[in-house]
């Protein structure tokens, strides 16, 4: 196990810079789960640690020991790929101990390991398998067998339950934080979804467009989110965003370009007629008096809550229920967001302001 | 009782036939055989037949203008002491595994460059198919010149060179003759192989090498446990066509030499050719040709049973 420390990392391809100066700090033993959208350069990232990527400029530091010239081999790290990786002509037991066949280690002391690997996964009776015959899950747990054969420092997963279907997805979720809880590797996670950032990680790394928008606790980053495109990134149905403006003589409260007025607790000092992004979190409405008004357009019951979608003015707000309301589509209902729990974002840099 | 169950039954048959009809009407597979028909009508007029003629052939004493008789082996015995006929398969064996081979080496290591991220990708493959592109007699030409006795650019440039004192005899000694042929072979046959298996490298996800990179494989073991192993089906119907391909070639052989020098490079192809059309003696040259297929049938046999064996390839037997 090692600590892992991305310091001001930059990636260019060509003259095209996609990572412009990244610094994640990962504890020893951490679960890191590094998080965003298509294209916001989380798996370049976990490549470039993995050696797969040259580093343009910054350092990657495993352990005590920078590795930006190591080789891959050398890293003392395992990855995990999205569609597995697994050598199709080999067998699982072949799949597993093929690092250590590399490494010229002994065939007893290979079996004995991959043995030991297979009970933990649950893959001893299918050891003489190949990789055609498994299922999904099945090739997915041998792709992290090969993984823990290794006893590396630092697990690298990217995107690895992308390709299983819902409900193998979030068993296989569990199973992953199971044997992180069980090994204690460091590791790190990339996914584009937020879930699986919020269910697994100790720590989470919000990226967009190259660089990091905020990291820290999935409960921070929901309670606190440091910009609007965490805000909305992360939580699900995402949060929903008003722009209005901010009158702070008196009682405070958001004022929409329709001139429905939105309550706040506090503003922040010297804000009079500050355009403001007002962000509600759909589970944070309540119904009754005083609320916005809003036109119900569609009601989703998913059994254990309900979801309506209202119309406020040209925009669409959902909001989240526990409890079991009779609203159908049409009726016009009164949305009261819960003041402490709401965010207030600067209109124009979308930074939190509150 | 029982006239009536008789009248019964007829109305039911009567009813089951036309209903029957219906039913192969709609039938699917009795559509398809009519689909089938024309293909199968052209396979048997023209592949089967001509084949089967022509072993029937080897078996007569047939020759040009004059039909033949049965006369059992006979024509296969005369073969048997004739050295010539003999000549001609260690001839056609020899061209056949060494230019394989080399076939085999050249095309794969020009299709793992060609692999490879490299400027101007798409020209270079494509000039490597020029070869297999120029018809053949156009290509033996030109090595007929290339080995011309006085006026060969190889001897040329190797006494300019003062590597040699004077000029190499290339289709007039037996040796020379049978490089020279096999090089002109292998020249037009590595393109082929090169872009048969570039495509099966394409096919190989980049992902199991990077994560053979980092299983800590070297280079040499990435080619060695991951792209040989995933190339082996493809390599395996490649070469039965090389070595097919090569078995029977003619052209190449016939532009060049004709089976000279004194048959130093006459292949079954060529002999069969010379015996059976220019000596007209069709019996022989069909039971020459006719001795050629138990080699065909060896080399599709053991490509055969080389792809059976790979059972990762096969079955998705989830239990």
């Amino acid at each position: 196990m090692a600590s892992v420390h991305i310091n001001d990392v930059r990636k260019s391809f060509g003259g095209f810079e996609v990572l412009h100066g990244v610094t994640v700090p990962i504890e020893d033993g951490a679960f890191v789960v590094l998080v965003g959208p298509s294209g916001c350069g989380k798996s370049t990232l976990l490549r470039m640690l993995a050696g797969l990527e040259n580093i343009t400029s910054g350092t990657i530091a495993i352990g005590d020991r920078i590795v930006n010239n190591v080789q891959p081999k050398e890293r003392d790290i395992a990855m995990v790929f999205q569609n597995y990786a697994l050598y199709p002509h080999m067998t699982v037991a072949q799949n597993m101990g093929f690092s250590l066949k590399l490494r010229g280690a002994a065939t007893s002391d290979i079996t004995a390991r991959v043995k030991k690997a297979a009970d933990i996964l649950d893959l001893a009776h299918l050891l003489d398998r190949y990789p055609r015959q498994l299922s999904g899950g099945q090739r997915q747990r041998v792709a992290m067998g090969r993984a823990i054969v290794r006893d590396p420092q630092v697990f690298l997963f990217d995107e690895p339950l992308s390709n299983l279907d819902a409900k193998l997805r979030v068993a296989m979720r569990a199973e992953i934080k199971e044997l992180h809880q069980r090994l204690k590797t460091t590791t790190v996670y990339v996914t584009h979804d937020q879930i699986e950032a919020m269910t697994m990680a100790d720590k989470i790394v919000v990226m967009h467009d190259g660089i990091v928008e905020q990291m820290g606790a999935p409960l921070e980053l929901y309670d606190q989110p440091a910009n609007r495109f965490v805000a909305g990134f992360i939580g699900s149905p995402a949060m929903n965003f008003i722009e209005g403006t901010l009158r702070a003589n008196g009682q405070p409260y958001v004022e929409t370009a329709s001139g429905a007025r939105l309550a706040l607790a506090s503003a922040p000092t010297a804000s009079e007629g500050m355009p403001i992004v007002y962000g509600v979190r759909p589970e944070h409405f309540e119904l009754g008096d005083g609320g916005i008004e809003a036109e119900v357009v569609v009601v989703e019951p998913t059994g254990s809550e309900t979801q309506i979608i209202a119309r406020l003015g040209t925009q669409d707000i959902i909001a989240v229920f526990r409890d079991r309301h009779a609203i159908v589509a049409g009726d016009t209902i009164r949305l009261r967001p819960r003041v402490s729990a709401v965010h207030l974002f600067d209109a124009e840099h979308g930074r939190r302001v509150s | 009782m029982s006239t009536v169950q008789t009248s019964l039954r007829t109305a039911v048959e009567d009813t089951s036939l036309a209903a029957r009809w219906q039913q192969l009407r709609a039938n699917r597979n009795w559509q398809a055989m009519w689909f089938m028909l024309p293909t199968a009508a052209f396979l048997l007029l023209f592949l089967a037949y001509p084949l089967g003629l022509g072993i029937w052939m080897s078996f007569t004493d047939e020759r040009i203008g004059r039909p033949g008789i049965f006369i059992g082996l006979e024509n296969y015995e005369w073969l048997w002491d004739d050295a010539v006929f003999w000549l001609s398969v260690f001839n056609t064996l020899l061209y056949t595994i060494v230019a394989s081979i080399i076939k085999f080496a050249v095309g794969l290591y020009l299709a793992l460059l060609l692999n490879r991220h490299m400027p101007f990708k798409a020209m270079i493959r494509a000039v490597v198919l020029i070869p297999f592109i120029v018809p053949t007699v156009l290509s033996a030409i030109a090595f007929w010149w290339i080995y011309d006795t006085q006026f060969s650019i190889l001897s040329w440039s190797l006494i300019k060179l003062g590597i040699i004192n004077e000029n190499i005899n290339f289709l007039g000694d037996a040796n020379w003759a049978r490089a020279s042929v096999i090089f002109a072979n292998i020249w037009r046959g590595v393109p082929f192989v090169a872009i048969t298996l570039l495509a099966g490298l394409q096919t190989v996800s980049p992902s199991l090498y990077e994560a053979a990179t980092l299983d800590g494989a070297t280079n040499w073991q990435r080619f060695r446990y991951v792209t040989y192993p995933l190339l082996t089906p493809i390599i395996a119907v490649v070469m039965t066509f090389s070595v097919l391909f090569t078995f029977t070639d003619f052209q190449l052989i016939w532009a060049l030499t004709r089976g000279g020098p004194v048959n130093a490079t006459h292949l079954m192809a060529t002999l069969s050719y010379q015996r059976g059309i220019l000596s007209g003696r069709l019996g022989e040259g069909a039971a020459i040709a006719t001795a050629m297929i138990p080699f065909l049938l060896a080399a599709i046999a053991i490509s055969w049973f080389g792809m059976q064996r790979r059972k990762w390839q096969q079955g998705n037997d989830n239990d």
